[in-house]
C-alpha cells in the first residue's frame, strides 16, 4: 500500500474550507484525510514547512500537440511541463492532426496519457468535424470516451446557428462549450493587439472587438439554449464587462485568463520577437488592469495557461510569419503570484480555487479538493522561494517562453499526483 | 558598428550629422558625379526581398560612389525562392563577410529581428509598413534644399497613412525637429493611434484642411500589395484624395510637393501637379544617392 504523508504545510482546501498548518496522508492514490498530527506506518513523509499545500492544479486548456506535432511537444514532454508547473491535470485542445473530432482520438489521447503521461490528462473534443466549422463532430461519443468539454479552440465557428446547435447539443450531454472568441473576418490577417503599439511598429492589429463581438453573440446563444459556456482566455476589457453581466443574470457562463495576459501588455513586447506572439494577443494596459479586477471581482473563474509548444524553426521567422502562442505551464503560478498575491489584489487562499476548484466545477471533474476520499493530487508550492525561470531547462520540447530570465517570488515546489510525487523543485 | 534600423531610435543630433554630410556628396549643377575613395576594399550587399528600382539603384550608386564593392540580390533571384528561411539566407551571406547588409523586406520588423542574430550591421531600405530610414533622410535633405528650417514647418502626408514606412519615418524625424505633421487620408487608412507616433502630428480626413497652409505636401503612393481589402469604395481615391492644382492654391506660395515614387498619375497626383515648378520630386531622387553615401560611409566608417 502506497501511503504519503505530507507534514506541517499550511493547507488550503476551498471546497472543504480548510486553511491552516496541518497534514495530508494519501493513501492507494485517494486522500486519506487531513488533520494535525496525522501518522501512518511506512508512510513517506514530505515536510512542507513553511509551504502552502493545495489540491493539485487543473490547466484547463493547453496544447500537447500530439498526435501530428511531436517535433514541437507530445502528451509525455507536455505532461512533465505540467507537473513542473506544479499542475495535476490538464486539459489538452483538440487541434492535433488529426483533429480530436471523433472518439477514437479522444480514447488514444487517453490512452497515449495513461502509460506515458505523469499527470492526468482530460482531453477537450471538438465541436464540428476537423474543426472546420461546418458539421458537428461526434460530441455525444467522445463524451462517452472520456471528453470533458468540447471547443474549436483556435478556429472558433463563425457560424451563430451552428454554435447554437453546438450547445444544445453539448446541454444534452451536459459538457461545457468552450469558446476562443475571436470573430476571424475582423482579425484577419492581425499579428498583435490593435492599438498604439501595432500603428509604431507597422503590425496589422487584432482589434479588441473582434473577441469582444463574438463573446457578445456567445453569451445570448447561451441565455437561449441554457448551455453552459466557458470564455477561453479572455483578454479584452469589454468581454469582461460582458461576462459579469452574464454572471448577474446568472446564466452558466465561465470565463478563464491566461498568466500572460494577467501579466504584461503589448507595450511589454520586445519588438518583433515571435516568443510575444500569442492569441489572444497581449492587448493594451487597460485591458490587463480589466482582467486582473475581473478575478478580484469574480467575473474570472479560472487560470489557464494555453500551453503551446512551438519548435524553434517556427519561432525564427518574420514576426508576421511565425506561429501563435507560448509555453505556459513552468512560470504560471510565479506569474500569478507576481501580479495577483504580492500586489495584493487577491489573498493566496482566493488565488488556490482558480487553479482547482473553479475548473473542476466548469468542467464536471471529481478534483480539485482535499476532501477524503477525492484522488490524491496535491500541489505543493512556495509564495516566496526566489528562482529564475530558464528556458533551456524546460521539460517542454520547445523553447517559445517570454518569460525566460525572469526572476519570481514563490513557485512550484512538488507536484502529487494520484499519491505519488511526480516533481519536486531541484534546491 | 551600427547599422541603421529606423528613424525612431536615432537621435536628432545623428540625424543631423547625415544630413549635413549628404551635402559633400551632392553633384553641383552642370558638373559629373564624383567619386571618393572612402570605402575602399568595403563590401556591401543589396538584399531586396521586395521588387524595388529606384532604392535598390540608388543604394548601389551610392556605394560604387564612394569605391565600395556592391553586390545586389534579388529575393527572386536567390535561395529565398526554394524555401530557405530569412535566418538561414542571412546567415550564408553572412559567411561571404560583407561589411554591411542592405535590405528591403516585405515583413515588418525582419531587419530588426535579423540584427539580434547577427552580428554584421543592417541598413534598412524599407520594412513592410514600419519604417524606411533613408527615405525620410533624403526628404529631409531636399526640403532643406529648398531653403526651409525643418523646426518651423507645416507638412501635409497625404494618402495610406496606415500601410506607409515612408510616412513612420518622416513623422518621426519631422517631428525630433519639432515640425507641425498633418496626417490625412481616409479613416480607413488613418488609425487614430498614429497621433501618438510622435509630439506634433494630428490628423485629418479633409485633404483641403491638410494642405491649407502647408510648406510641404508629401504625396503617398497608393499601395494596393499592402492592402489586403478595400480600405475605400473602388474609383473615389482620386476624387477625395487625389492632389490637384487647386488643392495647392490652398498651401504656402513657396511650398513644395514631394513623392516617394513610383507615383501613379491619376491615382493620388494628377500630371499637372506632379510635373509643375513645385514638385520635388526629381530633387528627391538625386538627393537619394548623396543621403545613402552619407549613410554607408556612417555605417562603415563611423
Amino acid at each position: 500500500m502506497a501511503s504519503l504523508l505530507i507534514k506541517n504545510g499550511r493547507v488550503i482546501d476551498p471546497a472543504s474550507r480548510h486553511d491552516g498548518v496541518a497534514d495530508v496522508w494519501i493513501e492507494d492514490a485517494v486522500i486519506k484525510g487531513v488533520g494535525a498530527g496525522l501518522t501512518a506506518a511506512g508512510a513517506e513523509v514530505f515536510d512542507a514547512t513553511g509551504l502552502v499545500v493545495a489540491p493539485g492544479f487543473i490547466d484547463m486548456h493547453v496544447h500537447l500537440r500530439e498526435p501530428g506535432f511531436e517535433h514541437a511537444e507530445t502528451i509525455e514532454t507536455g505532461a512533465r511541463a505540467a507537473a513542473a508547473g506544479g499542475f495535476t491535470s490538464i486539459c489538452p485542445m483538440p487541434n492535433t492532426a488529426p483533429v480530436n473530432d471523433s472518439p477514437t482520438v479522444t480514447t488514444y489521447i487517453i490512452e497515449k496519457a495513461r502509460r506515458h503521461a505523469i499527470v492526468n490528462v482530460f482531453p477537450i473534443g471538438a465541436i464540428t468535424k476537423g474543426s472546420l466549422g461546418e458539421e458537428l463532430a461526434a460530441i455525444g461519443s467522445m463524451r462517452k470516451a472520456g471528453a470533458v468539454a468540447i471547443s474549436d479552440d483556435g478556429r472558433p465557428v463563425m457560424n451563430a446557428r451552428l454554435m447554437r446547435r453546438a450547445m444544445e447539443f453539448a446541454r444534452s450531454f451536459g459538457i461545457p462549450v468552450i469558446n476562443h472568441c475571436e470573430d476571424l473576418h475582423l482579425s484577419a490577417g492581425g499579428d498583435m493587439h490593435e492599438g498604439a503599439e501595432s500603428v509604431r511598429l507597422g503590425l496589422r492589429g487584432i482589434p479588441g472587438c473582434s473577441e469582444d463581438v463574438m463573446v457578445a453573440r456567445d453569451i445570448l446563444l447561451a441565455e437561449v439554449t441554457g448551455a453552459r459556456y466557458h470564455v477561453a482566455h479572455i483578454s479584452s476589457k469589454h468581454s469582461v464587462a460582458m461576462v459579469a453581466f452574464a454572471k448577474m443574470k446568472k446564466l452558466a457562463v465561465t470565463a478563464e485568463v491566461t498568466p500572460h495576459h494577467l501579466a504584461i501588455a503589448d507595450s511589454d513586447m520586445i519588438p518583433y520577437d515571435s516568443n510575444f506572439k500569442m492569441k489572444p494577443p497581449l492587448r493594451s494596459a487597460n485591458d490587463v488592469s480589466a482582467v486582473v479586477e475581473g478575478i478580484v471581482n469574480g467575473a474570472i473563474d479560472a487560470i489557464a495557461t494555453d500551453h503551446a509548444p512551438h519548435a524553434g524553426s517556427e519561432k525564427m521567422q518574420e514576426f508576421e510569419r511565425c506561429p501563435f502562442g507560448i509555453l505556459g505551464f513552468e512560470t504560471a503560478l510565479g506569474l500569478s503570484l507576481e501580479r495577483l498575491v504580492h500586489t495584493r489584489k487577491i489573498s493566496v487562499a482566493q488565488l488556490i480555487p482558480l487553479f482547482t476548484t473553479n475548473p473542476a466545477r466548469i468542467l464536471g471533474i471529481n478534483r480539485g479538493t482535499l476532501a477524503q476520499g477525492a484522488p490524491g493530487d496535491v500541489t505543493v508550492f512556495s509564495t516566496d522561494r526566489q528562482w529564475t525561470y530558464d528556458v533551456n531547462k524546460s521539460f517542454s520540447k520547445s523553447r517559445n517562453s517570454p518569460f525566460d530570465g525572469t526572476t519570481f517570488h514563490g513557485g512550484p515546489v512538488a507536484t502529487v499526483v494520484n499519491g505519488s510525487i511526480v516533481w519536486r523543485v531541484d534546491e | 558598428m551600427k547599422g541603421l534600423l529606423g528613424i525612431e531610435d536615432l537621435t536628432r543630433e545623428e540625424a543631423q550629422a547625415i544630413l549635413d554630410r549628404a551635402r559633400d556628396f551632392q553633384t553641383p549643377l552642370g558638373e559629373r558625379p564624383r567619386r571618393f575613395d572612402l570605402l575602399k576594399g568595403r563590401m556591401v550587399v543589396n538584399l531586396f526581398f521586395e521588387a524595388s528600382t529606384r532604392t535598390r539603384t540608388s543604394f548601389e550608386l551610392a556605394a560604387k560612389r564612394l569605391s565600395a564593392d556592391a553586390v545586389s540580390i534579388t529575393a527572386q533571384a536567390s535561395s529565398v525562392s526554394k524555401g530557405e528561411s530569412l535566418v538561414d539566407t542571412l546567415n550564408t551571406l553572412g559567411a561571404m563577410r560583407p561589411d554591411a547588409i542592405i535590405m528591403r523586406h516585405a515583413a515588418s520588423g525582419a531587419p530588426h529581428f535579423l540584427q539580434r542574430h547577427l552580428g554584421i550591421p543592417i541598413i534598412n531600405a524599407g520594412d513592410g509598413t514600419h519604417e524606411h530610414p533613408t527615405q525620410a533622410l533624403l526628404d529631409a535633405r531636399t526640403i532643406l534644399d529648398h531653403g526651409k528650417n525643418l523646426g518651423k514647418l507645416r507638412v501635409a502626408i497625404i494618402g495610406d497613412i496606415a500601410h506607409s514606412r515612408v510616412a513612420r519615418s518622416n513623422v518621426y524625424l519631422l517631428s525630433k525637429y519639432g515640425a507641425n505633421i498633418v496626417l490625412c487620408g481616409p479613416a480607413s487608412l488613418l488609425p487614430q493611434e498614429l497621433r501618438l507616433l510622435a509630439p506634433g502630428v494630428t490628423l485629418t480626413t479633409d485633404m483641403n484642411e491638410a494642405i491649407r497652409d502647408a510648406d510641404v505636401v508629401m504625396m503617398l503612393r497608393v499601395q494596393l500589395e499592402r492592402q489586403h481589402e478595400a480600405a475605400f469604395p473602388a474609383g473615389e481615391y482620386f476624387s477625395f484624395y487625389g492632389l490637384r492644382p487647386e488643392h495647392m492654391k490652398l498651401a504656402k506660395p513657396d511650398a513644395i510637393v514631394m513623392h516617394p515614387g513610383p507615383i501613379n498619375r491619376g491615382r493620388e497626383i494628377s500630371s499637372e501637379v506632379a510635373d509643375s515648378q513645385r514638385s520635388a520630386i526629381l530633387n528627391q531622387v538625386e538627393n537619394g544617392i548623396s543621403v545613402r553615401m552619407a549613410v554607408l560611409e556612417r555605417v562603415l566608417n563611423g
